[in-house]
């Protein structure tokens, strides 16, 4: 479904059939993310962050932001929040399939690639699939 | 260092007004201040303040009178005018000199604002995806707080009432006209669990104070209150804040805490003893957070404090009595001042309706904004 878009920035995620979110490790274990750009990325070490997570927090976006939000024309309100990487980091992501209601804190959240807009992909979670 | 002291507050009222660009407006707040401590800007020995999006604040010299003073701009988000206060407080106590002006004002469009990612050195999808927002960070945050101390919805729109309530009795306030508590709770959704009034909104307006040297109130016999200590910490690690595309697992602490506890340590006092408090208010459920970030009270406390009234202007600890940033508005550059400049009425007394009763000795103001830094200052007389 998100094969021909293109990600809406480079180096977010891994070019791959299960993508991990980038970041960058220093030496004394710190885990920056997005992986920073400019100077202050160059020594940090390229890592793949956890597919997994729980859910921080959440909010869901009801009106349309003013640009720099470039999202499609026509919006619908999105749901996002703060997924919590075990022993990582914390990442604001997208959350997709499931509604403000069904949201809990600490429940269990997977990485996803998502359409953006017709163009473009971006990432998100959404409740673990029972498999 | 030596003791400095507050000899005039003037203001401009909030809200929109067309005429005036922000800059005529902290020009305006200035001539009030002045008038207020019965000096004239000749008077004024060193100046600084500052605006996020209405301009410098030192072009002001050209409406003023150009007197050759030095005047620091200041540019430094929502506590620009902390800092502007800071560094005038800091001009006199270093015996550089006698009289100081600080000064902020500012001028917003409307709707919620749009930062430019860059300027906070994050990338341009963060702002293209929509995540950047201010309004976004206070859901994400209090929905948290809320599930972990049990805050009810109905708490957030009693602060929200409150403030209305307050805003009516203040005259430089922008929202006047009080509001009950269903419309409150019912008005249209912005970022869940935050609705439209629960929100402070983008706007305009300008403040000045006047500071002095011990010495110099004694020659003016000035009606002065004296500034028992300021303080700004910008974020520690591991802290959840506005902007933030990630943050570290483990908790490490808030700017906001840090500020008031070096607040407090400098003024040698400590939150029992304060009378009256103006803490920040970008929505409702900030002041409940930042009620117990700045020591007033435990997490979770809130829910009982606001069902019994016990932050209304008549109850134990007033807060935002001139109704803060929800019935105020939001111009960034001038809202820290904004509460100084209410401290200092409630001090000398001259609230009128929105008085606090019985002798106000104390009076704390908090202002917190991006990326992640706070502002707290103590006034006393």
């Amino acid at each position: 479904m998100t094969k021909n878009l293109q990600p809406i920035a480079s180096g977010l995620w891994s070019d791959e059939a299960q993508p991990h979110l980038l970041a960058g490790q220093s030496t004394d274990g710190r885990i920056f993310f997005p992986i920073p750009e400019g100077d202050s990325g160059k020594n940090l070490e390229v890592i793949k962050l956890s597919r997994t997570g729980t859910l921080w927090s959440f909010t869901r976006q009801d009106f349309k932001p003013k640009p720099p939000y470039d999202g499609p024309e026509e919006f619908s309100p999105f749901l996002l929040g703060y997924v919590e990487l075990p022993g990582e980091i914390i990442v604001e992501s997208y959350i997709i399939g499931t509604t403000l209601e069904e949201l809990k804190i600490g429940m269990a959240l997977e990485f996803v690639i998502t359409p953006f807009d017709e163009k473009r992909s971006t990432y998100a979670f959404r409740p673990e699939q029972t498999l | 260092m030596s003791k400095v002291y507050i000899i005039g507050a003037g203001i401009h009222p909030f809200g929109r007004t067309e005429e005036r660009s922000g800059r005529d407006q902290g020009v305006f707040a200035v001539r009030e201040a002045l008038n207020d401590a019965n000096l004239e800007w000749d008077d004024i020995q060193f100046a600084s303040g500052g605006s996020i999006a209405a301009g410098n604040a030192d072009v002001m010299i050209n409406d003023l009178g150009l007197t050759s003073l030095p005047f620091i701009n200041v540019f430094n988000g929502c506590a620009t005018g902390g800092s502007a206060l800071s560094t005038a407080q800091n001009a006199i106590a270093s015996g550089q000199c006698d009289i100081a002006m600080a000064v902020g004002f500012d001028k917003h469009p409307r709707g919620a604002f749009n930062a430019n990612p860059k300027a906070f050195g994050l990338p341009d999808w963060y702002g293209q995806t929509g995540m950047m927002l201010t309004t976004q960070f206070f859901a994400l945050k209090l929905q948290r707080y809320m599930q972990l101390h049990g805050i009810s919805r109905e708490t957030l729109g009693r602060v929200a009432e409150k403030s209305f309530r307050n805003g009516e009795r203040a005259n430089h306030a922008w929202r006047r006209t009080p509001m009950d508590l269903d419309t409150i709770l019912n008005s249209t959704m912005i970022n869940h669990p935050l609705s439209k009034f629960m929100f402070c909104a983008p706007a305009e307006g300008g403040v000045a104070l006047v500071l002095a040297s011990e010495k110099k109130v004694r020659e003016l016999g000035a009606n002065a209150v004296g500034i028992a200590s300021v303080a700004i910490r910008s974020r520690p690690p591991g802290s959840f804040e506005v902007f933030a595309p990630s943050m570290e697992v483990e908790d490490g602490g808030k700017p906001t805490i840090l500020a008031s506890k070096a607040a407090f340590e400098m003024a040698g006092i400590g939150p029992e003893d304060i009378d009256v408090a103006q803490l920040q208010d970008t929505e409702s459920g900030a002041e409940i957070m930042h009620m117990a970030e700045n020591g007033f009270c435990e997490d979770g406390d809130q829910e009982q404090w606001l069902a019994e009234g016990r932050t209304e202007i008549n109850g134990a600890l007033p807060i935002n009595t001139d109704g803060g940033c929800i019935a105020c508005g939001e111009p960034i550059g001038a809202s820290g001042l904004r509460q100084v400049y209410e401290n200092v009425t409630q001090l000398r007394g001259r609230g009128e309706a929105r008085q606090v009763s019985g002798k106000v000795k104390t009076a704390y103001s908090h202002v917190y904004g991006a990326p992640g830094l706070s502002g707290v200052a103590i006034l006393e007389v």
